[in-house]
């Protein structure tokens, strides 16, 4: 039996977050850490840095070799909690260990979907999520010359660019009309798929995979793709990336509400006392959207993690809350997105965009107030914006100045500059006042 | 917390921050060679925002909540726990520019042609910081507290 005062469960940005913010406020309470993963925390994005040949699993560490033993945190590695134990306080690992907490914070994150499609057993084909996916890649692409890539989202594009600078001929499948369709509007689509299309990849829009079929001579090893319309891919490498959805096992069944994932409040905490969720587990505040939302993206894993240790340490603070946002270099082109990046139509939804050759801007407007935005080959300045998003500034005295080339802080009103230029830094979270 | 805060009544958009900051960073620190032998050439680590009259430079507050060191991907960005600076380490930033798409002030700036994110590092290794000391308006200081400002 092992005793800890904080269970951390997921070793990745939303439990380093919360174990960093935990360790600013009770220096000796302890803190555990346990993850299915066998790694020190290290960056999922950059696995595909890793894939591309580029680098080692040390570069792609998110804190260095000695930051459990600093903190003073206990990590299990390698180990899995199936029961959380919630009217106990005590849960259960696969191994048959329990481990009785004072606070725990759900951080699982979220598992790859896999459609529905016969011969995704057949050696060869993988999802792209963790680096134990990359390094199951890595092996397969020796002797491999083509792959098909399932998934024409951020994952899925990755794993291309990725398997491209390796020398390997690409397809990828998208199901819907254009790559990159939840984090990018059309006109960025369209940008993003000349680069790709231009590194040689070959792309096919608004087609499914019906199969995935073995090699003639040896049928559970991959040979081919048959789409829906009948065409036949010929591959050795099939890289399944629909996207991700979050892994509820630990809240199923008990009672922690759940929606699409685990529903948190402002303050990261669970319908359930003295459990926290945060990152692509949890279904927290959006403040695009004014309402709780999964928002998988690393930066939000942090911050929430960051809210959620606070809160189990006895500092109580209140999340702003996150939004979808995506920084992204595709075969040099850099793409930058977050909020809400293309307008439903007819819901009083306004527009700002310029395109100035490949550079793209794009501004989504609600009530005069900004809601999405997209920027490609031209990003300097994206911030700015995000900072008027999140701060959801009225922008109507001065929408004609997001189209200048020297769109800066300068450009904003006076009032709205002043508090910009002076002010000592910007809040993500608050204090709550007792 | 030290921090450099900008005026705009008083900056004329001469640059000479930029110019300072660029030779500071440097290798050699030494204007001729800074701009004329080294390359890439180094890039300053502020920028002079400027629009008609209105002019001012924009750097790193050096926040708090760093939005860019909690969304970093690659942890190459950091505050420091004691003196507050907020940092890029060079050998780990892979170029994402995470950091640029939060900075709700502009201030971290990509260099594109090294692929890493580059912002101001208050010049710890001086006295006062060579934008602030070669400003000719004094339209750059060096205060030590929290401001007292309206918040928008």
């Amino acid at each position: 039996m092992i005793e800890t005062k904080y269970l951390i469960i997921g070793n990745s940005a939303g439990g380093i977050g919360a174990a960093e913010a935990i360790r600013e406020v009770d220096r000796v309470g302890r803190v555990t850490i346990v993850s299915d993963e066998p790694y020190p925390v290290y960056s999922r994005p950059l696995i595909s840095k890793y894939l591309a040949g580029k680098t080692t699993f040390e570069s792609i560490m998110y804190r260095t070799a000695d930051f459990y033993d600093k903190n003073d945190i206990t990590v299990l590695l390698g180990r899995r909690i199936n029961v959380l134990g919630i009217s106990r306080h005590r849960a259960e690992m696969e191994d048959g260990e329990d481990i009785r907490w004072e606070k725990a914070l759900i951080a699982v994150g979220g598992k790859p979907i896999v459609p529905r499609v016969r011969g995704l057993k057949k050696k060869g084909v993988s999802s792209f999520v963790t680096f134990d996916d990359a390094k199951r890649i890595e092996g397969l692409i020796d002797s491999k010359q083509r792959a098909v890539v399932i998934g024409g989202g951020l994952i899925g594009i990755s794993a291309t660019e990725a398997l491209s600078k390796r020398g390997i001929k690409v397809t990828v499948v998208e199901m819907k009309d254009r790559v990159l369709n939840t984090i990018l509007d059309e006109t960025g689509s369209r940008l993003v798929d000349d680069v790709i299309r231009k590194a040689g990849v070959e792309v096919f829009c608004g087609r499914t995979v019906a199969q995935v079929v073995g090699q003639p001579t040896k049928s559970n090893q991959v040979g081919a793709v048959i789409l829906d319309s009948g065409v036949q891919l010929p591959c050795d490498l099939v890289v399944v990336a629909i996207g991700v959805v979050p892994r509820l096992e630990l809240a199923t069944g008990t009672s922690i509400e759940v929606n699409r994932g685990v529903l948190v409040d402002r303050h990261m905490a669970t319908s359930v006392p003295d459990v926290y969720a945060c990152g692509d587990v949890a279904e927290a505040y959006d403040f695009v959207y004014g309402a709780n939302r999964v928002v998988p993206v690393w930066p939000t894993a942090y911050i929430g993690g960051r809210v959620a240790g606070y809160n189990m340490a006895g500092r109580k603070m209140e999340y702003d809350g996150g939004t979808a946002m995506n920084s992204l270099s595709y075969f040099g082109v850099p793409v930058i997105s977050a909020g809400l990046v293309a307008a439903p139509e007819g819901q009083g939804y306004e527009v700002l965009s310029r395109l100035n050759g490949a550079r793209y801007r794009k501004l989504v407007l609600k009530d005069n107030r900004i809601v999405g935005m997209v920027f490609v080959n031209d990003i300097e300045r994206a911030g700015i914006v995000f900072g008027l998003m999140k701060d959801a500034v009225d922008i109507s005295a001065f929408k004609e100045a997001f189209a200048d080339d020297d769109f800066s802080l300068a450009s904003l009103p006076a009032s709205l500059r002043a508090g910009r230029r002076e002010t000592p830094g910007w809040s993500l979270f608050r204090p709550v006042v007792q | 917390m030290k921090r450099i805060q900008a005026r705009e009544d008083v900056c004329m958009a001469c640059r000479l921050c930029e110019v300072n900051c660029l030779i500071e960073h440097s290798r050699s620190r030494d204007p001729v060679k800074a701009y004329k032998k080294e390359t890439p050439r180094a890039m300053p680590r502020l920028r002079v925002d400027e629009k008609s009259s209105v002019s001012f430079a924009t750097l790193c507050r050096h926040c708090e909540q760093p939005v860019c060191v909690y969304s970093c991907i690659t942890g190459a960005m950091g505050k420091d726990p004691v003196i507050g600076v907020v940092s890029v380490n060079q050998d780990r930033c892979v170029g994402c520019w995470t950091c640029v798409m939060v900075c709700p002030f502009g201030a971290i700036l990509p260099d594109a042609l090294r692929g890493k994110a580059i912002k101001c590092d208050l010049c710890v290794h001086r006295q006062t910081p060579a934008c602030v000391e070669n400003c000719p308006n004094r339209a750059l200081m060096v205060v030590e507290e929290k401001v007292a400002v309206p918040a928008h």
